[in-house]
């Protein structure tokens, strides 16, 4: 490894030029881990010092992406539970293991938790003091030229028959017109421009908390709720109205809640009508009708997969969708007792749906006792035809529905106070009974639109109508916060770009009186080693000082050579202290541009 | 209601006709374009081989013990044109006090014409390589009439000629980056090759969840910067021979035969880490971007911004790791070879968020996938 030759160099190169070289950036400075010898407070100090290095920074980013890793291969319980369940019943070791570990839940777990949090103070304790150095430079001036400009990466010189205070001047004019920050600072004239770079870094660093506040703040108060609705149906922002809710720990119900209610007017889905992809989903929209506050003005628009409805913090997204046929229930004597849509959940990408009817009141049997009906319903938009056995949809649109309907009676089970599904018949429910068929089996039926089931003796029957609603699964959510969040995000960005793309740099240009009576002129600039441009901008600067101050005709040797006349031989390990040949040098550096 | 869904695949069947001549004719380029990229392998390689010949032995010359050797590293800047050239004062440059000074390497060429008129053949070659591939992906992208950007394979194709884009426009302005033709033209043909083989997906619509400007966006972005990363990672890598011969030749080793005449041609190693440095510092705002705009999406898309998806997390992880590189660029004891590195490492974790989620891992983004 070949450390020896590229550590530390700029540390080297500030000690080198002393001040002038010094606080190019804020980075904090590196002192070596020295171990401290002074009690309680001097480990704290120590302690802190360490967390707030760039050592240390780097170390606990390192932590963070490597620490990342393990959520995104092990299933996560918060995104999919059954995986969960599932690995553990395949691993008997490894399973507790992991559940011990955290692994289940990486992004929440305590030590992943522990290395960002870390991070974090780290990150505060790192731009306090650097955002006070930045302003201590901003209101200071740049730092007087060092002594010998000749060690700088970029320099130059001339002999002029200008006054050096003319040639100050003419500096001073030059670099304030390239909008340099300069000021005259004994013989030379010192200048710094590109702050920008160390605002962008610090306003970087500083949206990286935004961001992170922004983020936990929206954890802490968000709310998440389902909604199915039925075409023709609406839905009120109530939490009674949800079929299930989530929320932050900090939410509350009260408070929280925007006001507004929808209509679902039409859901339509398009799909892929052949090829490959047969049926596979093109448009999902929803139409709807809202209004916002207690009795807002009714608008109309459509919720699209890729487009909720914004209303305030809330956003309403439409997640799922399926079929809800139609059917009409009779009693013995022809009485309509229900007569309803019903929402049937999708078992499969073509919409094979199943679910239950339940008519809990109004029906009296052939003898006239109150009593229950329970159907089993299953539904394909896309039957596959006659003979061709199974209920399974053959394309998700609808092109020929089929409804199959087992038929049970007695006492659902709804008011036992036990839980009910509404989706699902509980038939191991011993109140409930069986219709049976002639055959003296459970009463089956598969129907087409327009068709009726007859329950037997006089029990009543079944229709299900020609007319099929869709249905629209809504998810609402609130997340305050994300308007920081984005503005945090907004603002690392541009913090970045001017943190990358600008270079800090400073020039200086001395004029003083030689020996022999002529101004000798000499301008350096120093940039931070990524800096390309630094040496062109000083050629730049230069050619304007150089008019107002020309290049005097020299009767002795021509120009000064440029080349450096105190360089420090034991700067390159392993060169040989030999001559310079300029020559050679400088044509091959011509390749360098 | 879609019960007319049956005269609806009349004209899309109609439509489809159209479109598959469409994506036959894409296919018909991407194949000439890798023919095309296959000769100008042949050209890079011609070049490289002829350039064996010259004996140019610059850094020898600079770093070998008892070479003739300016120690002070004394650079000369050219001034721009114009008839004040000769009056304006001449900037020295020198390399920062500690830094070795070595002069970048010829090229490919090594120096020698042979060489230099395979490298232009092959500069050539690639130019219309290029063109003939971005017609490959414009045809694609009309045969969907979408943004060539729903599966892998288009992916891949999109992706090998945006990194060869990127080569051509560094070329344009003037950047010293031929030496990259040979790597660069080996992965795209290994790219190609990966997806015309076994990523190759019939053209076809876009599920609803890609149907949005956000994914133009996002997958745009994120296209560009991985072959941006790539030619950074290019730069890392030759930086780490190039650095190790350089070491080597600093402590009195000789280097094999090999080595010194592929190294030698190479830019030094203080440039190519420069380069690299800079290639992957312009992105890594754009590649910020990115995942802010895919996180918008997403919210938009499955009603949360964030909710560490398998690509979400790498997406995170390759972020956080190029954070890493720039800190430690700004790192005393970090620079150098250790820099690059991480950088490698962060490279690395950007080609297993593009291939190894989408083929290892499942997730949200599956389905945009194989
Ligand atoms: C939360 C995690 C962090 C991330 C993602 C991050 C990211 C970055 C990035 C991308 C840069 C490059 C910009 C440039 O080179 O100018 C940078 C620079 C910098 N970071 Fe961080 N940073 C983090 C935490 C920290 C911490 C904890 C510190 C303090 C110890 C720190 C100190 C610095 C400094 C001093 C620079 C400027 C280096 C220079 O002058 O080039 N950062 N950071």
């Amino acid at each position: 490894m070949s450390t020896t030759d590229t550590k530390g160099t700029d540390q080297e190169g500030a000690d080198d030029l002393g001040a002038a070289g010094s606080q190019l950036s804020t980075a904090p400075r590196e002192d070596a881990p020295n171990l401290p010898s002074l009690g309680v407070i001097g480990w704290a100090r120590w302690f802190w010092r360490q967390l707030t290095s760039m050592r240390v920074a780097l170390l606990l980013l390192f932590l963070l992406s490597l620490g990342a890793i393990p959520g995104s291969l092990i299933p996560q319980s918060g995104t999919d539970e059954t995986k969960v369940a599932d690995f553990m019943d395949r691993h008997e070791t490894l399973g507790p293991l992991y559940e011990k570990l955290g692994l289940f839940h990486v992004y929440s777990s305590v030590w992943f938790s522990a290395i960002y949090i870390l991070l974090f103070v780290s990150l505060i304790g790192c731009i306090v003091p650097r955002t006070w150095q930045f302003v201590g430079q901003l209101r200071g001036r740049p730092p007087g030229a060092p002594k010998r400009l000749t060690r700088l990466p970029a320099y130059t010189t001339w002999r002029t028959d200008a006054e050096p205070e003319q040639v100050r001047e003419a500096a001073l004019q030059a670099l304030k017109r390239s909008r340099f920050r300069a000021h005259v600072a004994g013989d030379a004239v010192a200048a710094e421009k590109g702050y920008l770079r160390e605002a962008g870094n610090l306003v970087f660093h500083i949206a990286l908390i935004v961001m992170l506040v922004a983020f936990a703040w929206g954890q802490l108060y968000k709310s998440e709720g389902n909604k199915l609705v039925v075409e023709g149906d609406g839905f009120a922002n109530t939490i009674t109205q949800y079929d299930d809710f989530k929320s932050g720990s900090l939410f509350s119900i009260d408070h929280d809640l925007e006001p507004f209610s929808f209509d679902l007017k039409e859901f339509k889905g398009t799909y892929e009508p052949s090829g490959p992809n047969r049926g596979t989903p093109r448009t999902y929209e929803a139409d709807v009708t809202y209004s916002v506050g207690a009795d807002g003005a009714e608008k109309k628009t459509t919720i699209k997969v890729n487009e909720p409805l914004e209303i305030g913090d809330s956003k309403v997204y439409l997640v799922s969708h399926g079929y809800a046929p139609v059917v009409t229930v009779r009693d013995g004597k022809g009485k309509v007792v229900y007569k309803g849509a019903v929402p049937l959940l999708p078992q499969d990408s073509n919409v094979t749906s199943s679910g239950a009817i339940k008519v809990l009141d109004g029906y009296r049997n052939a003898d006239g006792e109150r009593e229950q009906l329970g159907f089993n319903a299953f539904f394909v938009p896309s039957f596959a035809g006659e003979g061709k056995g199974t209920m399974l949809s053959q394309f998700p649109a609808l092109l020929n529905p089929r409804l199959a309907l087992s038929a049970y009676h007695g006492d659902i089970g709804v008011d036992s106070g036990r839980l009910q599904n509404v989706y699902q018949l509980d038939t191991t429910n011993k109140h409930l009974k069986e219709f049976k068929d002639s055959k003296g089996e459970l009463l089956t039926e598969r129907l087409a639109p327009g068709e009726t089931m007859e329950l037997p003796d006089g029990a009543g029957s079944i229709t299900f109508e020609k007319e099929i609603k869709e249905w629209a699964g809504f998810q609402v959510t609130e997340q305050p916060g994300s308007g920081w969040a984005l503005l945090g995000a907004v603002a690392a960005i541009a913090g970045l770009a001017g943190s990358l793309f600008i270079q800090r740099r400073r020039v200086w240009v001395r004029a003083v009186r030689g020996a022999d009576g002529v101004t000798v002129v000499e301008m350096a600039a120093l940039g931070r080693s990524e800096s390309a441009k630094v040496p062109e901008e000083l050629g730049d600067l230069a050619a304007l000082v150089h008019d107002a101050a020309p290049t005097a005709p020299d009767p002795v040797s021509g120009r000064p050579d440029p080349s450096d006349t105190d360089a420090d031989p034991t700067e390159e390990p392993g060169a040989e202290t030999s001559t310079t040949d300029s020559e050679v040098v400088s044509a091959e550096g011509a390749d360098k541009q | 209601m879609t019960l007319a869904a049956t005269d609806l695949a009349a004209t899309a069947d109609l439509a489809a006709a159209t479109n598959e001549n469409l994506a036959q004719i894409s296919n018909v380029l991407i194949y000439s374009a890798m023919a095309i990229y296959l000769l100008c392998f042949f050209a890079y390689m011609a070049e490289w081989l002829f350039g064996s010949r010259s004996k140019v032995g610059r850094t020898a010359a600079a770093l070998t013990v008892g070479a003739k050797k300016a120690d002070a590293p004394a650079v000369t800047v050219k001034q721009g044109g114009g008839t004040t050239v000769l009056e304006r004062p001449k900037v020295v440059v020198r390399a920062a006090a500690g830094a070795r000074d070595v002069p970048d390497g010829p090229g490919a060429h090594g120096g020698t014409e042979k060489g230099d008129l395979w490298g232009r053949i092959a500069v050539s070659l690639t130019v219309l390589g290029f063109l003939i591939e971005f017609g490959g992906v414009l045809t694609r992208a009309l045969s969907v009439q979408r943004a060539p950007w729903g599966n892998m394979y288009e992916f891949n194709i999109t992706f090998s000629t945006v990194a060869v884009g990127v080569y051509l426009g560094l070329m344009a302005l003037k950047k010293d980056v031929r030496w990259l033709g040979l790597p660069l033209v080996t992965v795209v043909l290994l790219d190609l090759g990966l997806a015309v083989t076994v990523l190759y997906t019939e053209s076809d619509q876009l599920v609803p969840a890609l149907h949005s400007y956000w994914l133009y966006i996002h997958v745009s972005t994120a296209i560009f910067c991985g072959a941006v990363f790539y030619v950074g990672a290019m730069g890392t890598i030759m930086y780490l021979f190039k650095d190790s011969y350089e070491t080597k030749l600093l402590k009195g080793g000789t280097p094999g035969r090999f080595a010194t005449s592929v190294l030698e041609r190479l830019p030094a190693a203080a440039s190519l880490d420069k380069f690299s440095y800079r290639v992957n510092a312009a992105v890594f705002p754009l590649w910020t971007f990115t995942i802010i705009a895919g996180a918008i999406w997403a919210g938009d898309a499955w009603g949360r911004y964030w909710g560490w998806d398998p690509k979400e997390v790498w997406s995170f992880i390759t972020w956080v790791a190029y954070a890493c590189y720039l800190h430690a660029r700004a790192t005393a004891g970090w620079k150098g070879r250790k820099a690059a590195y991480i950088a490698l490492i962060a490279f690395g974790c950007w080609l297993f968020n593009y291939y190894g989620v989408n083929i290892f891992v499942s997730g949200k983004h599956s389905y945009a996938d194989v």
